[in-house]
């Protein structure tokens, strides 16, 4: 029997050498592996680690790309915190992009970009609205919010590529299912550089991300909020005694992350596709949930995390558009890389014991 | 079964049935076991004596196979024996009755037991053995009952019944009293007392002196880990081994004659609750008064709707009525449990740890948890939304230094506390909020005896200062030495509050046993 005995102290030098294992270990199953399956192994390492950091333009493809994961990440993390599992984020992001994008639609010649606080405002209620949904059964009626958020992904899934067949397509769109292009005041733009222009397409919406982690890193320290938070989460018991009420933290928490997918989803639509279409989110809400937590459900960690994740999936879309490596493989790796990162960080706080027995 | 030959008893005490020499174990950097020397004679009861944390229950796990030493050996009958598991430690005649029970509630008593045997017999002659058995030993519980159906006495007659079916030439008990009322006590060492003189070593565990110098033969003393003394128990008082246990000399409770005070300070009134889970209790028709200056005692049996009663005085849960719950006169049962810590009221839950405080975080994030409303500035709207668990440390700092509290580190985290100084200092965090009325639940239970001494002081303290106590405990020791009232709660019923020189501990254990339910008549106790 194998049984995790708590380390005493976690040693400071293994919090820098864990991590370089866990990449040296990935590093060396994924040359196996690629070998193995008749790729070259070195061109594909340098496709997946090295060409997203080759031109300034890519480094800025992963801003870009771990924009999202970052939002979503974030308001998980208030959750997972308070032992909330919230896991249909990706419907919450596909709602919120929704409802925005139907105001948007709705002023087709607006042009000022005030606009776009009421598209974000209008996101964040849509994404909220979607997880009001798992959070009332919960506090009301007891309903286990994993089953009920994660159903209504695939509603909202449903409903967009309704909507978009539908009421909001854009006749001119030869039966495409798509919906007119927003009007200019919902468009967010990409960042010039002086003298260099654009760089790929990094665009204002990062703005937010630098914005919402030092907030939400005030909140979870520094605030009573993110202490109630926090002591539900470790001992509910203990929250109860000290008289918070946990249906209305549960409640705030899932709106809060619910709101936020929902802004995450109008920033990628506004930034990046500019009008709806029935994919609007390429699983974001779900990488999210692996971003929270190799981000340890800090603020900062998710930061980082959100920024090693998006690599990773840009490196195996180069390893794919290069050497015609396909998804699967490169979704292998990928899960080898996590699977290391995630066993450093738990050898860092405990000892492994193999027993003889039962 | 379990017939020894009448000659082992002439030589009681000569013959070693289990030496262990020099058992080594630790955890970690935790040292449980250093050097422990103990044999246990044939037919002996063998004390084994403790504070909490001094190693006790790692010894027992070790002797049957649960844990396995570092160091050190065992011999049974002089053969050097490893128990590497409990099926070992049973083939070699060692039986265990363990603290917390390992029954299934959902099946019958001869269904636990047949399914724990070793052997497999058929269903039918478990049932008929069970029935020889509890006869033999006036170990009386019906074979074919549900588990969940049986008291907590019964369920331990039915652990004892289990370990005699194998035959055991020693049998371990863990605590085996903790749970029991005093005349389910006297009848469990009456059986001991038989299964020794039959042959049969016991392993008795326990912290309560006046049980050991009872019951045992022998007592070995363990301190930190360590065994500092093994002594004849028959011919030792009772201080003498609380003196060795602890390692100093005990501190009597100063007690003064108080003047009482007419005022009622708390009231509940005809309150009841439903079981709010299935295993919960229902609270019925609960009524009881406190005066300003006196302690009440609760006392009973753990699970008797403590835990109920905890959450509805404190205020975790609302009553349905405002008039349930009276404070000076006025209602406050529809409060909720920090509009109660605001006019006064201050409760100490029986959980001490993940309910009273949160283990991994520091004591002065635990201070702002029940007192965070102590640092809203009212005025400044920003300083409030920034109100946080830094701004308690001066606070935290005051409750360690006047409650003694002894911490490794500065400001350290709950779980780096032992159980006496976690709740030394909930006790002063309570304090601190200078209380009209204080209601603590099993407020030493765990603790040790330095600390326990410490804790009930500042009851009698409080009390003395003109201040209400009400004090949940199932230590009975504990309620006649604190309490000016007594009353008894037994499946969610509360017993008449009498005063405490008109009872003595024999009514009182009655009650704990169920002796005033609804439908009887309530008996009369002089």
């Amino acid at each position: 029997m194998i049984t995790f005995i708590p380390r005493v102290k976690v040693s400071k030098n293994w919090v820098i050498i864990a991590p370089i294992l866990s990449i040296v270990f990935t590093i060396f199953f994924g040359l196996l592996i690629f070998t193995f399956l008749g790729y070259n192994p070195l061109e594909t390492l340098y496709q997946i680690f090295v060409s997203p950091f080759s031109r300034i333009d890519r480094i800025s493809d992963i801003l870009v790309k771990a924009c999202p994961l970052i939002i979503i990440g974030t308001g998980l993390m208030l959750c997972f915190k308070s032992n909330v599992w919230n896991i249909g984020a990706e419907g919450q992001f596909i709602m919120g992009a929704l409802l925005a994008g139907f105001i948007a639609l709705s002023f087709p010649n607006i042009e000022t970009k005030f606009f776009l606080l009421i598209t974000i405002l209008a996101g964040f209620v849509g994404g909220a609205l979607w997880a009001f949904i798992p959070a009332i059964l919960k506090t009301k009626l007891n309903v286990n919010e994993i089953l009920v958020s994660l159903m209504l992904v695939y509603v909202a899934m449903l409903f967009i590529d309704f909507i978009v067949r539908g009421p909001l397509r854009d006749p001119m769109s030869f039966g495409f299912p798509l919906s007119k292009p927003y009007p200019e005041g919902a468009i967010i733009n990409k960042i010039p550089f002086p003298g260099i222009g654009f760089l790929g397409q990094l665009h204002y919406g990062i703005l937010f991300v630098f914005l919402l982690v030092p907030i939400s890193w005030i909140f979870v320290n520094k605030t009573l909020g993110g202490f109630k938070i926090n002591v539900l989460g470790s001992a509910p018991q203990a929250a109860k005694f000290a008289g918070f009420k946990q249906n209305s933290i549960t409640l705030t928490v899932l709106l809060l992350s619910g709101g936020l997918a929902g802004v995450a989803g109008v920033i990628e639509v506004s930034a990046n596709i500019g009008q709806l279409q029935p994919e609007v989110s390429f699983g974001y809400g779900f990488t999210a949930i692996i971003v929270a937590f190799l981000g340890r459900l800090s603020p900062v960690g998710i930061l980082f995390a959100g920024i090693i994740i998006a690599t990773v999936k840009l490196g195996a879309d180069n390893a794919q558009m290069t050497m015609g490596i396909p998804k699967v493989v490169t979704g292998l790796f990928e899960g080898i890389l996590l699977f290391f990162l995630l066993t450093g960080e738990t050898l860092q706080k405990y000892k492994i014991k193999w027993s003889e027995g039962k | 079964m379990l017939v020894k030959s009448g000659v082992l008893m002439a030589k009681k005490e000569l013959e070693i049935l289990l030496k262990a020499t020099k058992i080594n174990k630790s955890f970690g950097n935790f040292v449980a076991n250093k050097d422990i020397d103990i044999s246990i004679a044939k037919g002996q009861i063998h004390a084994l004596l403790g504070e909490n944390g001094a190693g006790k229950s790692t010894l027992v796990k070790i002797f049957y196979g649960v844990l396995q030493p570092d160091k050190g050996s065992i011999e049974i009958n002089n053969q050097k024996v490893t128990i590497t598991s409990p099926n070992v430690a049973r083939k070699n005649g060692i039986g265990m009755v363990f603290q917390h029970f390992s029954l299934f509630p959902a099946l019958t008593v001869a269904e636990n037991i047949l399914i724990a045997l070793d052997k497999k017999i058929k269903f039918n002659k478990v049932v008929d053995e069970i029935t020889k058995l509890s006869k033999e030993w006036e170990l009386f519980v019906d074979p074919l009952k549900l588990v969940s159906e049986l008291s907590v006495g019964e369920k331990q007659r039915v652990e004892i019944i289990r370990c005699l079916m194998q035959n055991p030439d020693l049998l371990i008990m863990d605590e085996p009293t903790s749970v029991l009322t005093p005349q389910e006590i006297k009848n469990l060492f009456k059986i001991l007392k038989r299964l020794s003189s039959s042959g049969c070593s016991i392993l008795y565990i326990s912290h309560k002196l006046e049980e050991i110098i009872q019951l045992a033969d022998k007592v070995t003393i363990l301190k930190s880990g360590e065994s500092i003394a093994s002594i004849d128990a028959r011919k030792t008082t009772t201080n003498f081994l609380a003196e060795t246990m602890v390692g100093k000399k005990i501190t009597e409770l100063k007690k003064t004659i108080k003047s009482k005070s007419k005022n009622v300070a708390f009231e509940v009134k005809n309150l009841d609750k439903l079981k709010d889970h299935e295993f919960g209790i229902s609270l019925t028709n609960i009524n009881l008064k406190v005066n300003y200056g006196e302690i009440l005692g609760v006392a009973g049996i753990a699970g008797n709707g403590q835990v109920e009663l905890m959450e509805i005085l404190s205020g975790e849960i609302n009553c349905e009525d405002n008039n349930q719950i009276l404070l000076d006169k006025l209602p406050i049962g529809k409060t909720y449990i920090n509009e109660r810590r605001k006019l006064g009221i201050e409760t100490i839950p029986e959980e001490r740890t993940f309910q009273a405080t949160v283990p991994n975080l520091t004591l002065s994030e635990n201070t702002f948890l029940t007192y965070f409303f102590k640092y809203n500035n009212t005025k400044n709207l920003i300083s409030n939304l920034l109100n946080n668990p830094q701004n308690s440390i001066e606070e935290s700092t005051k409750i360690i230094k006047n409650n003694d509290v002894r911490c490794p580190e500065i400001n350290p985290l709950a779980s780096q506390l032992s159980g006496g100084n976690l709740q030394k200092f909930i006790l002063g965090r309570s304090l601190a909020n200078n209380p009209k009325v204080a209601i603590f639940s099993q407020p030493t239970w765990g603790v040790d005896i330095g600390a326990a001494t410490a804790i009930r002081q500042k009851l009698l303290d409080l009390s003395q200062n003109g201040k209400a106590v009400i004090l949940i405990s199932q230590d009975l020791e504990e309620i006649f030495e604190l309490s000016d009232k007594v009353c008894v709660i037994n499946e969610g019923v509360l017993s008449e509050i009498f005063d405490v020189r008109d009872i003595t501990a024999t009514d009182v254990g009655l009650l704990m046993g169920g002796k005033n339910k609804k439908n009887n008549k309530m008996e009369r106790i002089k």
